[in-house]
């Protein structure tokens, strides 16, 4: 397999990036990392008669600001799995980024990347909705911040505009009272999820009941999914009981109409949105407990 | 077509300048034009781990990269790890005693991520090991060998268990 032939250019900054994007418009292609892009070039799924390498233009090490994670949009999976900030800050997103791929997909892959592919079972897809990270995105006129909830539009298409590059993402830290779970279903580690679930669960003052809770799944729709908060506010003001929980997550499993394919069938997709938000939102619930008990 | 452009790869220490289409990818480079029998084409999507090399220290796909995206950047395959004199490099001689290849065709792949994760590592339990090797397919030996060859390894290099641990 060999790509079609392109030009290559590389970008040293965004507005390199952009600037060239004006240039040469829908023919031009941005890589990043390149571990899901790389595979379509070569399978000639996607022919860009120029490829814009925006590598050069670097990255700074993750930062928090105020109440935000500050992450460029170059930052590598393995940066988001293993620094310190990261972890402390924003756990879900290093839980979600060790079932990525490889040691070898996760050096070069990076979430301003994965977010602008766009895969319908991206781990870092489902992160990001559910933590209600935004994307700061770059035009030839200005930048605009993006909420991650108004990006993805379908299978591998986002409302980015074709002169636009994400520079960074801001995703909001750990609060206290607040915990996390990720689960995911795979044939064999590392391969894409067949379905992946994160759930975000806040506790009122007295860390006894839940105050919100949001929900988002992978691999069940044409791009990662919030599930429906109407469905979810039964769980408000409850303790995340066994009951309340295996009733709502039946009612989620009920409201998604997944695709059956090679890997499952939707029948099977629906069972696992069911088991696996039970089993997140669970875990968000527990951890968002031990942390009002840390603090 | 494209033209192609004179690019200068950094490869095991030494330089080599070709004239590459932006297209060329750097597993073909390697195994192409340098020669070097180390790198394999695999699946070519990333998965299996034969094309495995080293960027400035780091695993990645040499089948998902193109060539003129490493230009001047240090590239190790295999044979940089050894010896000048071709003397074999620890993780080999332990994957040679304890049987940990059959075919040999995924055994580069392996010793370069095993080699990264021990570096920066020192002293990986086995859960680490089996973990860093997810991406790398061997359809001879059944892992259990590479495991134990990579903790052979590891027990040598820092019988102490390892300083950052």
């Amino acid at each position: 397999m060999v790509a079609a032939s392109f030009e290559y250019v590389s970008a040293a900054s965004y507005d390199e990036a952009v600037q060239r994007l004006v240039e040469h418009g829908e023919d031009a292609k941005v890589v990043a990392g390149g571990q899901s892009l790389v595979p379509m070039l070569n399978l000639r799924i996607v022919r860009p008669s120029v490829l814009i390498d925006i590598n050069p233009a670097g990255s700074r090490p993750p930062e928090v600001e105020g109440s935000l994670l500050r992450l460029g949009a170059l930052t590598r999976h393995r940066t988001l799995l293993e620094d310190p900030v990261v972890r402390q800050h924003c756990p879900l997103l290093a839980e979600a980024v060790r079932h990525v791929g490889n040691v070898r997909v996760r050096n070069r892959g990076t979430i301003g990347g994965s977010l602008a592919h766009a895969d319908p079972t991206s781990e870092i897809g489902a992160s990001a909705l559910v933590l209600d990270a935004d994307a700061v995105v770059r035009g030839p006129a200005s930048s605009r911040t993006v909420a991650v909830r108004d990006l993805f539009v379908s299978y591998l298409t986002t409302t980015l505009e074709a002169t636009e590059v994400v520079t960074d993402i801001l995703v909001p830290v750990l609060a206290k009272g607040q915990g996390w779970g990720f689960r995911e279903m795979v044939r064999r580690s590392s391969d894409l999820a067949i379905v992946a679930v994160a759930a975000r669960v806040d506790l009122d003052d007295a860390a006894e009941v839940v105050r919100s809770v949001q929900v988002s799944l992978a691999g069940v729709s044409d791009r990662v999914v919030l599930a429906d908060p109407a469905l979810l506010a039964g769980l408000i003001g409850t303790s995340a009981d066994e009951a309340s929980l295996a009733r709502i997550a039946a009612e989620v499993a009920d409201a998604v109409s997944p695709e059956s394919d090679v890997h499952a069938s939707a029948a099977y997709r629906r069972r696992l949105v069911d088991v696996l938000t039970r089993r997140a939102v669970r875990d968000a619930f527990d951890r968002a407990r031990g942390v009002e008990k840390a603090a | 077509m494209t033209a192609k452009r004179l690019v200068t790869l950094r490869v095991n220490g030494r330089e080599h300048a070709l004239w590459l289409s932006p297209s060329d990818l750097l597993v073909d480079v390697l195994h192409d034009e340098l020669g070097l029998s180390d790198v394999r084409y695999g699946c070519g999507e990333g998965v299996c781990g034969t094309c495995t090399v080293l960027l400035d220290g780091e695993p990645i796909n040499a089948c998902l990269t193109f060539a003129v995206q490493v230009e001047r950047r240090e590239i190790t395959t295999l044979l940089g790890l050894m010896g000048e004199d071709g003397s074999m490099h620890g993780l080999q001689e332990c994957f040679l005693r304890l049987g940990a290849l059959q075919c040999g065709f995924c055994t580069p792949g392996m010793i370069l991520t095993a080699h990264d994760l021990v570096e920066r590592v020192g002293r990986p339990s086995r859960d680490e090991i089996r973990y860093a090797l997810i991406g790398n397919l061997c359809r001879c030996t059944g892992y259990t060998k590479i495991l134990d060859a990579v903790e052979e390894y590891c027990a040598q290099a820092a019988p102490d268990g390892g300083a950052a641990r």
